[in-house]
C-alpha cells in the first residue's frame, strides 16, 4: 500500500509538471522555428528570430511600451505604497480604516470592472488614452499589492530600533534612511518585483485604458487571431529565462550569506 | 544646546512635577526627582509601575503631560531626543541588525560628526572586552555580548546621562551578577551619571548609590540602600526590599525618644525618629533577621521588645540561615531568620518560643494599619522564591 502510494505520487507529479511545462516548452521551441508568416507548423531550426528580434517591429515596440509602463508604474506604486504602508502602521489618523478598505478594493474587484470603470473616468475627464493612462491604471492596482507586502514588514519592525536611532543623535531624516529604509528594503524589493510582474503581464485593465497604444500582452492577444510571429516567442522565452536567472541568483546569494554567517 | 556640548563628567538630572497620562491610564503622577552628577541612581519598582515611561520622558521619546525635565540645569523638556545629551541602553538592546557591531557603536559618533568614529568605537569595545566581535552582526552574538554592545554603543558618546532600562533583565543569573559588577566598574571608570532601572531589589541595592523605590507611578521612598532597608517608610518598601514583619496597633504612650504601641496586648516600642506617625493607629515593623528566639521567657529589660509565647509552625533550613515561622495569638505569623552558628536549628517545629528585638531596630510606617495585610501579598512570596533560587544557585556553583 505504501509502495503504491509513493508510486501514485510520483506519477501524479510527473503528469502535473508535464502539464505545466508543455506550453512553456512549446513557446521556447517555436522561438527557434524558421517560420515565414505563421508560427504554427514547424519548418526547421534557426537562430534568426533570436538574432533579429526587432525585424517584426510591432513586437519590439509593444515590448518596449510594456517595459516603460512596468518600470514607471512600479516606481510610482512602490514609492507611494511604501509611504502609505508606513503611515497605516505608525499613525492613527482619520479615515485610517477607510483607507485600508479602499486599498483592498482593487485586489478584490474583478479586473474587467476596474478597467471599465477607469476607462469611463478617463473618458469623462477627457483624457487622451495612451501610455500615461496605462501607467496610471497600473500604478493604481500595484499600490495595493505594495501596501500589503510592505505593511507586513513595517509591522514586524521593532519601533525601539528607530528610537535607538533618534537616541543616538539621528535626525528624523537620518533615522529613516539609515535604519528604517534598510530594514524595510527586502519587503520593498519584493513589492517592486511583484508590481513589475503584475504590470508587465496585465492585459484586461490595459486593454480598457490603452487606446491604440500597444503593450506586449495586448499585442500577443491581437496577433493570436492572425498567428503570433516567432519574435514574440523569442521575447516571451527571454523573459522566462531572465526570471529563472533572477530566482537562481537570489537563492544562491542567500544560501551563501547564510553559510557565511554560520561559519563565523 | 549645541551638538558637541557633551560632558565628560555627567550632569544633574532634575524632574519637576513630571506626570504622564495615557488615554485612560496614569502611568506617572507628580514625579519630583534630582539625581546628582556622577552618581549611580537606581529606579526600583515592580513591573508596570512606570519605570520605562520615566526613562522615555528623560530621553525625549515620550512627552510628559505636565512638568519639566532639566539636564545639567538646562530645561530640555521640549528638546528632541537627538538634541539631548542622553543615551539609552534599551530593555531589548535595540541593536541595528543590518550593521556590524562596530558600525552600531560608531552610529552616534558619526551622526555627531565626531572625529575618528571607528577608533573611538573600538576603544569602547575594548572597555566591554569584545574587541574580537567587531565585524559580526548582532544576531551572531549571545545575549550577554549583545548587552555589552548596547552598553558600548551608548557609553561611547559620553552622554551627560546614561539611561539603562533593565539592561540585565534578559541575562541568566550568573552573567547577571558578573555584569552588575562590571557595570559598576565601568561607571566608576567613565564617571557618567547612570540612571538604572530595575525590578530586582538585590541588583538595585548592590549597584546604586541612591535607590528610588517606585510604586504605581509614584516614588515611595528614596535614599541610600542601607537607609531604605533599615528605615523603610512605607509597607510597600518594607516588603519590596527584603521581608518585614508588620504589626498594627494604637499608640498608648510616647516620649521624646520613642512611642509605645499596643499590639494585641503586647507592648512594642519604636524610636520616635524611626517612626513616621506618632499617635493614633499606627503600623510598625521589624526585619526577620533582627529578631531573636528564646526557649524560655526572657527577663524584661529596657530597650528590648518581647512578645510571646508563640508556637513554631515551620522551620526551613537554607544553609547559611534558618527561617522560622512563629505563630503568635493575635499577632499572626512572624518570620524569624537566624544564622546557623551552631549545627542545626535552635528550636523545632511545635515548640514554644518567645521573640525579642532591640527597640532601635523597629520602624514605624506611614501606612494605615488596616491596609497592612494585603502588602504581605505576592511580592513577598516572589522575593522569597527568588532568594531561595539564588541561594540554591550559589550552593550549586560552590559544589
Ligand atoms: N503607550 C502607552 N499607552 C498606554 N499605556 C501605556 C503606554 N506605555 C506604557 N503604558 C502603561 O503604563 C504603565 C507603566 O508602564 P512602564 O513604564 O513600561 O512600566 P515598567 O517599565 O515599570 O514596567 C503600564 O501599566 C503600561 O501598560
Ligand atoms: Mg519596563
Amino acid at each position: 500500500m505504501r509502495g503504491f502510494g509513493r508510486y501514485a505520487l510520483a506519477v501524479y507529479s510527473v503528469i502535473a509538471l508535464t502539464f505545466i511545462m508543455i506550453p512553456i516548452v512549446y513557446t521556447i521551441v517555436f522561438s527557434f522555428n524558421d517560420a515565414r508568416r505563421t508560427n504554427i507548423i514547424w519548418r526547421g531550426f534557426t537562430f534568426d528570430n533570436w538574432l533579429q528580434v526587432c525585424r517584426a517591429q510591432d513586437v519590439c515596440i509593444a515590448f518596449g511600451n510594456s517595459i516603460i509602463v512596468a518600470l514607471v508604474a512600479t516606481l510610482l506604486a512602490t514609492v507611494l505604497g511604501t509611504m502609505i504602508a508606513i503611515a497605516l502602521v505608525r499613525y492613527r489618523f482619520r479615515f485610517r480604516a477607510a483607507t485600508t478598505l479602499l486599498l483592498f478594493l482593487p485586489m478584490a474587484t474583478p479586473e474587467v470592472v476596474l478597467g471599465a470603470g477607469l476607462a469611463a473616468q478617463f473618458l469623462a475627464a477627457g483624457v487622451q488614452k495612451g501610455l500615461v493612462t496605462i501607467i496610471i491604471a497600473h500604478t493604481m492596482f500595484c499600490i495595493s499589492f505594495v501596501v500589503v507586502t510592505v505593511r507586513a514588514r513595517v509591522a514586524s519592525l521593532d519601533p525601539a530600533l528607530e528610537e535607538a536611532g533618534r537616541d543616538l543623535y539621528g535626525s528624523p531624516r537620518q533615522v529613516f534612511w539609515r535604519i528604517t529604509f534598510p530594514l524595510l528594503l527586502p519587503g520593498i524589493i519584493a513589492a517592486a518585483m511583484l508590481s513589475f510582474a503584475l504590470s508587465f503581464d496585465d492585459f484586461i485593465i490595459t486593454n480598457f485604458n490603452a487606446g491604440s497604444t500597444m503593450t506586449f500582452p495586448k499585442y500577443i492577444y491581437t496577433a493570436a487571431a492572425r498567428g503570433i510571429p516567432a519574435e514574440a516567442n523569442v521575447i516571451a522565452s527571454a523573459v522566462f529565462f531572465l526570471a529563472i536567472v533572477i530566482v537562481i541568483v537570489v537563492q544562491v546569494t542567500n544560501a551563501a550569506r547564510r553559510k557565511r554567517l554560520a561559519l563565523r | 544646546m549645541s551638538k558637541n556640548e557633551f560632558g565628560t563628567s555627567g550632569a544633574d538630572l532634575e524632574l519637576r512635577g513630571v506626570s504622564k497620562r495615557f488615554p485612560g491610564f496614569t502611568a506617572i503622577e507628580e514625579l519630583d526627582l534630582t539625581i546628582p552628577a556622577g552618581s549611580f541612581f537606581a529606579l526600583l519598582g515592580p513591573s508596570g509601575c512606570g519605570k520605562t515611561t520615566t526613562l522615555r520622558i528623560v530621553a525625549g521619546l515620550e512627552e510628559p503631560t505636565t512638568g519639566r525635565v532639566l539636564i545639567g540645569g538646562k530645561d530640555v523638556t521640549d528638546a528632541k531626543p537627538f538634541q539631548r545629551p542622553v543615551n539609552t541602553v534599551f530593555q531589548s538592546y535595540a541593536l541595528f541588525p543590518h550593521m556590524t557591531v562596530i558600525e552600531n557603536i560608531a552610529f552616534g559618533l558619526r551622526r555627531r560628526r565626531i572625529e575618528d568614529p571607528l577608533g573611538k568605537a573600538r576603544e569602547a569595545l575594548r572597555l566591554v572586552e569584545l574587541e574580537n566581535v567587531a565585524q559580526r552582526r548582532p544576531a551572531q552574538l549571545s545575549g550577554g555580548q549583545q548587552q555589552r554592545v548596547a552598553l558600548a554603543r551608548a557609553i561611547v558618546n559620553r552622554p551627560a546621562l546614561l539611561l539603562l532600562d533593565e539592561p540585565l533583565g534578559a541575562l541568566d543569573l550568573k552573567l547577571r551578577r558578573q555584569m552588575q559588577l562590571e557595570l559598576k566598574e565601568i561607571q566608576a571608570q567613565v564617571g557618567l551619571t547612570f540612571l538604572h532601572v530595575t525590578h530586582d531589589q538585590e541588583e538595585a541595592m548592590t549597584m546604586a548609590d541612591t535607590v528610588a523605590v517606585m510604586n504605581k507611578g509614584r516614588i515611595e521612598q528614596m535614599g541610600a540602600p542601607e537607609e531604605l532597608y533599615e528605615r523603610p517608610r512605607t509597607a510597600f518598601v518594607a516588603n519590596f526590599l527584603g521581608q518585614s514583619n508588620l504589626f498594627g496597633g494604637k499608640v498608648v504612650s510616647s516620649s521624646d525618644e520613642s512611642i509605645v504601641v499596643d499590639v494585641h496586648g503586647y507592648r512594642v516600642e519604636v524610636p520616635r525618629a524611626r517612626s513616621q506617625r506618632h499617635s493614633g493607629e499606627v503600623a510598625v515593623g521589624v526585619r526577620p533577621e533582627k529578631i531573636e528566639l528564646h526557649a524560655n521567657e526572657p527577663v524584661p529589660a529596657s530597650g528590648i521588645n518581647i512578645v510571646g509565647p508563640g508556637r513554631v509552625t515551620d522551620v526551613s533550613f537554607s544553609g547559611v540561615s534558618t527561617s522560622y515561622q512563629v505563630s503568635l495569638p493575635g499577632l499572626g505569623v512572624v518570620t524569624v531568620f537566624a544564622q546557623n552558628r551552631s549545627f542545626g536549628p535552635v528550636v523545632h517545629e511545635g515548640e514554644q518560643v518567645w521573640l525579642s528585638w532591640h527597640v532601635e531596630h523597629g520602624f514605624g510606617l506611614e501606612d494605615e494599619p488596616e491596609q497592612l495585610p494585603k502588602f504581605a501579598a505576592d511580592d513577598d512570596t516572589q522575593s522569597i522564591a527568588a532568594q531561595r533560587r539564588r541561594q540554591l544557585q550559589t550552593e550549586l556553583e560552590g559544589a
